[in-house]
């Protein structure tokens, strides 16, 4: 507490309410009630394509950087070209192949056309998935390569010669060990992930940076959405790196101290 | 200064009535707006408007003038006398209203619904029930669509531009579009566009969303001016001129209803 209490901290503490105050009163918010709901929508669909393009894509990664650190050349060469490819290549350009590209190579089937898949493959939000997850999977297939290769040979080498089956290595040593070195990696990497979900926005995902759109488009007001938006996605990101932090406190303590 | 300013307007007044008497000068937007009006290879103005100005001064018998001037002058021009009469494809809008006055409209083109062929649909709500309909953002037509189809159809679907929603038409995630006719009938003239889909009909007007279509602008109390171009729009319409100069440019009439 008396850390908060020297000069220049109030200083500072006073200057961000005036700014916040200021921003409250003397810009345009009537817009907001009528936004309102459209925006609660939006965040909610930016959160839920946050975390299923982050767990499906790290469920990929795992397999990605195991065959890159350890796998037979078969599988490493493809896992290494997969995530050359999505690293080499901008998210937006793989959106819009996905959406513009595969999306409009499947209505000239018409047994696609007719199948009961199809109310959900002529909707945006799959594309948008797949595009995110794909992408996260490729960027963090590369993290987690690093992260098998970090462990050191000396506690997979005394597993095997305690008898392990391998599996069991991989889920007991391994693995966990690997995902405790890159956790701090991966909570970045997360952010940088909810950073990238307005480019969904292009291909008709109506989340919350094309509600923000939508109102200064509607009603010609500029700077309010956007400030508006940029303080979500801080509140966002605030709340996954406090996460990520709960996630390395609560865990086994497995690096040795000193190192 | 009150008594130049008035001079100076009972001055533009006075050569603006004695023009109507003899030369109309009929200003047109200078910068060009196919298939409405734009120069050829030699310079002269073509297109619909300018032969429509051609034809509904013959109606009215004037003798007009094609004058070009910068767009954003149009109107300035027309209020000093440089001018004596705008075609320039100009929305008649409450707003200019209280500035100059205007004819009846001699074009308003029509709001078109457009769907995949051989699916079962008209422009109307009950037309659209469970369809998904796409339209451009912050459009006039994202507006009627709202108010009209919200209602019943299964979703409104915004873009960023009509050719991404004419993307998706293409590709099935939507049924149907709703946009300009003249806009539409350009992508229906693709390939792509003939092979998915047709026209399913107009909306129904609604002026307070649509617009009131486009009018002779003129300048405020001209009424002689006025009675002659309202001559001439209801000649060319009776007698054929109209839709012959319109079979030249358009698949489908753009008077509107």
């Amino acid at each position: 507490m008396r850390d908060w209490l020297q000069p220049h901290r109030i200083i500072l503490a006073l200057i961000g309410v005036a700014l916040v105050l200021w921003c409250a009163t003397q810009m345009r918010w009537d817009w907001l009630p009528k936004y309102a709901p459209m925006m609660a929508e939006g965040i909610w669909r930016t959160v839920w394509l946050l975390v299923l393009s982050s767990l499906l894509g790290m469920a990929l990664a795992i397999p990605l950087g195991l065959a890159q650190a350890a796998g037979p050349w078969v599988l490493a060469a493809p896992a290494r070209a997969f995530c050359t490819v999505i690293r080499g290549t901008p998210l937006l350009l793989q959106i819009w192949l996905l959406y513009y590209g595969l999306g409009s190579l499947f209505p000239q089937f018409p047994w696609i056309r007719e199948s009961d898949l199809w109310p959900i493959l002529r909707q945006a939000w799959p594309y948008a998935l797949l595009a995110l997850t794909l992408s996260f999977a490729g960027y963090e297939g590369e993290v987690m390569r690093g992260a098998f290769r970090s462990v050191p040979r000396g506690q997979l080498e005394a597993a095997r010669a305690m008898g392990m089956p391998r599996l069991k290595i991989l889920t007991r040593i391994w693995l966990p060990q690997a995902v405790r070195n890159v956790l701090p990696t991966l909570g970045g990497e997360t952010v940088l992930q909810m950073k990238a979900t307005p480019l969904v926005a292009t291909i008709t995902v109506v989340e919350i940076y094309a509600v923000s759109s939508r109102v200064r488009q509607d009603t010609f007001i500029i700077y309010e959405p956007l400030l508006l938006l940029a303080v979500v996605y801080m509140a966002l990101a605030g709340l996954i790196v406090l996460l990520f932090r709960w996630i390395e406190r609560t865990g086994p303590q497995t690096r040795p101290a000193g190192r | 200064m009150k008594k130049t300013l008035a001079a100076a307007l009972a001055l533009g007044l006075m050569t603006g009535a004695a023009a109507a008497q003899d030369v109309v000068k009929v200003g047109i937007a200078a910068e060009p707006y196919p298939p409405f009006a734009s120069q050829d290879a030699s310079g002269a103005w073509v297109g619909w408007e300018v032969e429509m100005i051609g034809a509904i001064c013959t109606a009215a018998g004037l003798t007009c003038e094609v004058t070009p001037v910068a767009w954003d002058g149009i109107i300035p021009a027309l209020t000093a006398g440089q001018i004596d009469a705008i075609m320039a494809s100009m929305s008649i809008t409450e707003e200019r209203m209280q500035t100059i006055d205007f004819s009846d409209k001699y074009y308003n083109t029509p709001t078109v619904v457009v769907g995949a062929k051989g699916v079962e649909m008209d422009a109307t709500p009950e037309g659209l029930a469970g369809k998904i309909i796409g339209v451009q953002v912050s459009t006039v037509h994202q507006a009627y669509a709202e108010k009209y189809f919200a209602g019943t159809a299964a979703e409104i679907k915004t873009y960023q531009t009509q050719d991404e929603a004419n993307q998706d038409l293409i590709a099935g995630r939507i049924d149907a579009t709703q946009a300009d006719s003249i806009a539409l009938d350009a992508f229906l003239a693709t390939a792509e566009g003939t092979a998915c889909c047709e026209v399913k009909g107009a909306v129904a007007d609604d002026p307070a969303i649509l617009g009131l279509g486009v009018g002779v602008g003129l300048r405020k109390g001209e009424e002689e001016l006025k009675a002659a171009f309202n001559k001439g729009i209801a000649g060319v319409l009776a007698d054929g001129t109209y839709d012959k100069v319109t079979a030249g440019y358009f698949a489908s009439s753009i008077y509107g209803n």
